[in-house]
């Protein structure tokens, strides 16, 4: 960071700043030059960190009540929601919540893919980012085995069991898994005691994700570097943190909505029936929000292809930095990028809608060309693209005036084209 | 050469995209649909008829209990506020009905003695084994949260009530098993639970087959979210007190960004002069221009 380097006033202020330079810090966070063209799309990082921290609290409160017991479990959740005070609601924010924090998370992924924010130099961003998003599907898988309902039962079932399909070993891991012979109170026991802990590892992981950030600073719409103290960037505070609140505030609109009005329209009504093992729903689904993989997972036929593959979609955004061999980063600027990330959006939406679907007929078609379409995307459309697509010129600067209109930079394009191959000497 | 395929690209897109929109229409499931209700609980100030309420717990007691349990209901929720309402001496002329096992006392010994308010609704069986024995191998469901553990809720529970039917030609029925048009196969092991008349209210209402359904279903909706209505008003409540806030949190915002702003009208009005200049001699001929 190129900031002039901060002295408390007091001295006293200097001398605690010496030993823990917890002031230099706080002073570092309010001045963090931020790109003053960052769209609403860019307000997510907040809104993410307000959903972890929302998550821990009403997850605490939680496990003062709940009872991690195959016996209990489920009359625990019962009790919560009826006697204790105002239960309803700190259950219905977390369970709620979960879906908000995934939504948030998918929005601020997709933004990332558009503008291209995980190319150089923000690789280990990027990667810390997708760390914190296979903790966060992990801890979610977790939580909603907790309630101990039909779907939390064989959603756990049907998961465990793909650790079964590596070679040799997988039965044992399976059975380590377990803590026996299928899911039982031991698996219970230590989802909740994971489910506890991985939270926290994520906390961790989102200081590291926003340390890296302040390394290079923000990517922008336009994807160029800004100029660091120049007026292209604004101090954090009181900008930055002003629209990010304004936008908290709606996003927890939508969130509270869904709390208040339809708290129960995200899960599945078979989760309110208590688990039973000898009683298999019509279709296991899992939350929506791990719907596309499970669409790949199905979608291959053979089950360690299917774990295979499912592993290997959310591994491969890792390489991503290096897959992309484009150097523009914005997809302002890369005419076919553009559409091809709306196609990747929509296959990935299909393979979440048909997630949902059972394994048969023109669904199993359809997902097994939505996954094919996936990896093809990254891996071989993505290095080509690269390299023959042209991209549209970049401006100079983020405030380059012709781009700050709409429509100004076409009309500029248009005078030039016809002025091209005109003598400029005749020019008066 | 990259314009063209741009197009193709647009092309496919919008070719995917019209094959689809006809595929997920006829693809949702040729399910039957249910009797919608314009439920007075539903809705951002849904409330529950108190009546209804009451005489729900009736029929569920008389009509019922005999088979299915409440078991995460307790007989003080019936007094509670945003339930039934009943008062606290109705509730325990209800309560004294009813007999509980406790126990065990000093001597070791389980003992039976009347129940209280704080007990949990009594169940008809002692376990699950014990009501699916009974019931011919079907196990009747325990109704404290029935309403949110099936797809349509309210209206599946009020339509399955009402959905008991002759089977259609060529469906063979077991001894035992009965054709309902709403239920999932069709074929159900409870025999048709309501009929009019089936009891008596004590508030004048006609209880006829579709009443009685109603109120019944209305309790179930309360036995599984008792806390509905607070749910509601609090809702409310909340979204107003949002909505006044993120007004002035975005007035604050334009205000402090104002700031910021005034700093870089210099750079706007040379953005605007720009883009006059290149609307005024937009489309002109190059040769006339001096």
């Amino acid at each position: 960071m190129s900031e002039e380097k901060y002295i408390p006033k007091s001295k006293l202020a200097q001398w605690f700043d010496s030993r823990l330079p917890l002031l230099t810090l706080s002073h570092h966070l309010q001045s963090y030059p931020t790109p003053k063209n960052l769209n609403y799309w860019w307000t997510f990082g907040g809104i993410l960190t307000f959903c972890l921290i929302t998550q821990i609290v009403t997850g605490l409160v939680l496990a003062m009540h709940y009872v991690a017991h195959v016996d209990h479990a489920f009359e625990s959740i019962e009790h919560i929601m009826r006697n204790v005070n105002y239960g309803w609601l700190i259950r219905y924010v977390h369970a709620n919540g979960a879906s908000m924090f995934f939504l948030a998370v998918y929005i601020h992924i997709f933004r990332a893919l558009f503008y291209g924010s995980y190319k150089s130099p923000r690789e280990v961003i990027w990667i810390i980012g997708l760390l914190i998003y296979i903790l966060m599907m992990a801890t979610a898988f977790m939580g909603y085995v907790l309630p101990w309902g039909q779907m939390s039962f064989w959603g756990a079932t049907v998961i465990t069991n793909l650790f079964s399909a590596i070679p040799f070993i997988g039965d044992s891991i399976t059975t380590w898994l377990w803590g026996g012979y299928s899911v039982d109170n031991p698996t219970l026991n230590r989802f909740y005691s994971l489910h506890y802990l991985l939270p926290f590892l994520i906390f961790g992981l989102v200081v590291l994700h926003i340390w890296a950030l302040h390394i290079p600073g923000n990517n922008n719409p336009i994807g160029i570097d800004v100029k660091k103290n120049s007026n292209e960037t604004m101090p954090f505070h009181p900008y930055m943190v002003m629209k990010d609140i304004f936008a908290l505030l709606l996003f927890i609109t939508v969130f509270l909505w869904f709390v208040f009005f339809a708290p129960n329209v995200l899960g599945h009504p078979d989760n309110y029936i208590e688990a039973n093992p000898l009683v298999t729903p019509a279709h296991i689904v899992p939350e929506w929000y791990l719907l596309p993989f499970y669409a790949i997972l199905r979608a291959i036929p053979s089950k360690l292809g299917g774990v295979i593959f499912m592993f290997a979609s959310i591994f491969i955004l890792m390489l991503l930095p290096w897959l992309d061999t484009s150097k523009v980063r914005s997809a302002i600027f890369r005419p076919i990028y553009k559409k091809l990330f709306w196609v990747l959006f929509f296959v990935v939406i299909l393979l979440g809608y048909l997630g949902a679907k059972p394994p048969e007929g023109i669904y199993l078609i359809l997902s097994r060309l939505a996954t094919a379409y996936y990896f093809i995307h990254f891996l071989v459309i993505l290095p080509l693209l690269g390299r023959y697509e042209k991209t549209d010129p970049l401006p100079q600067s983020i405030s380059d005036p012709v781009l700050n209109k709409p429509g100004v930079l076409d009309k500029f394009k248009k005078v030039a084209a016809e002025y091209e191959g005109e003598n400029v000497g005749s020019f008066k | 050469m990259l314009d063209h395929s741009s197009k193709v690209i647009n092309k496919i897109f919008i070719t995917i995209f019209l094959f689809l929109i006809p595929f997920s229409a006829f693809s949702e499931e040729k399910n039957i649909e249910l009797i919608e209700t314009n439920w007075s609980f539903n809705g951002l100030f849904g409330t529950f008829d108190r009546a209804s309420l009451q005489r729900g717990y009736q029929v569920y007691q008389e009509v019922c209990s005999g088979c299915h349990s409440v078991q995460h209901l307790s007989y003080r929720n019936l007094s509670e506020e945003g339930g039934p309402e009943f008062s606290i001496e109705e509730v325990k002329a209800i309560v004294s009905q009813f007999e509980i096992e406790d126990g065990p006392n000093s001597d070791g010994e389980m003992f039976m003695r009347s129940a209280r308010l704080s007990d949990k609704f009594i169940s008809p069986y002692p376990n699950i084994e014990a009501s699916t024995s009974a019931n011919d191998g079907a196990y009747p469901p325990d109704m404290s949260v029935l309403a949110k553990a099936r797809t349509g809720g309210a209206d599946y529970i009020y339509s399955l009530l009402m959905g008991y039917e002759e089977p259609p030609e060529g469906i063979e029925l077991d001894d035992g098993v009965y054709y309902n048009k709403y239920m999932p196969g069709n074929k159900i092991k409870m025999s048709e639970p309501v009929s009019d008349g089936i009891v008596e209210y004590s508030d004048g209402t006609q209880p006829s087959k579709a009443q009685i359904a109603k109120d019944v279903t209305t309790f179930l909706v309360w036995a599984s979210e008792p806390h509905l209505e607070s749910q509601h008003r609090m809702g409310f409540k909340t979204i107003i007190y949002l909505i006044i806030l993120i007004t002035l949190v975005y007035m604050s915002k334009q205000k402090v960004w104002s700031r910021f702003d005034s700093k870089t009208t210099e750079e706007e009005e040379a953005f605007d002069k720009v883009e006059k200049v290149l609307t005024k001699y937009e489309g002109e001929d190059p040769k006339t221009f001096k």
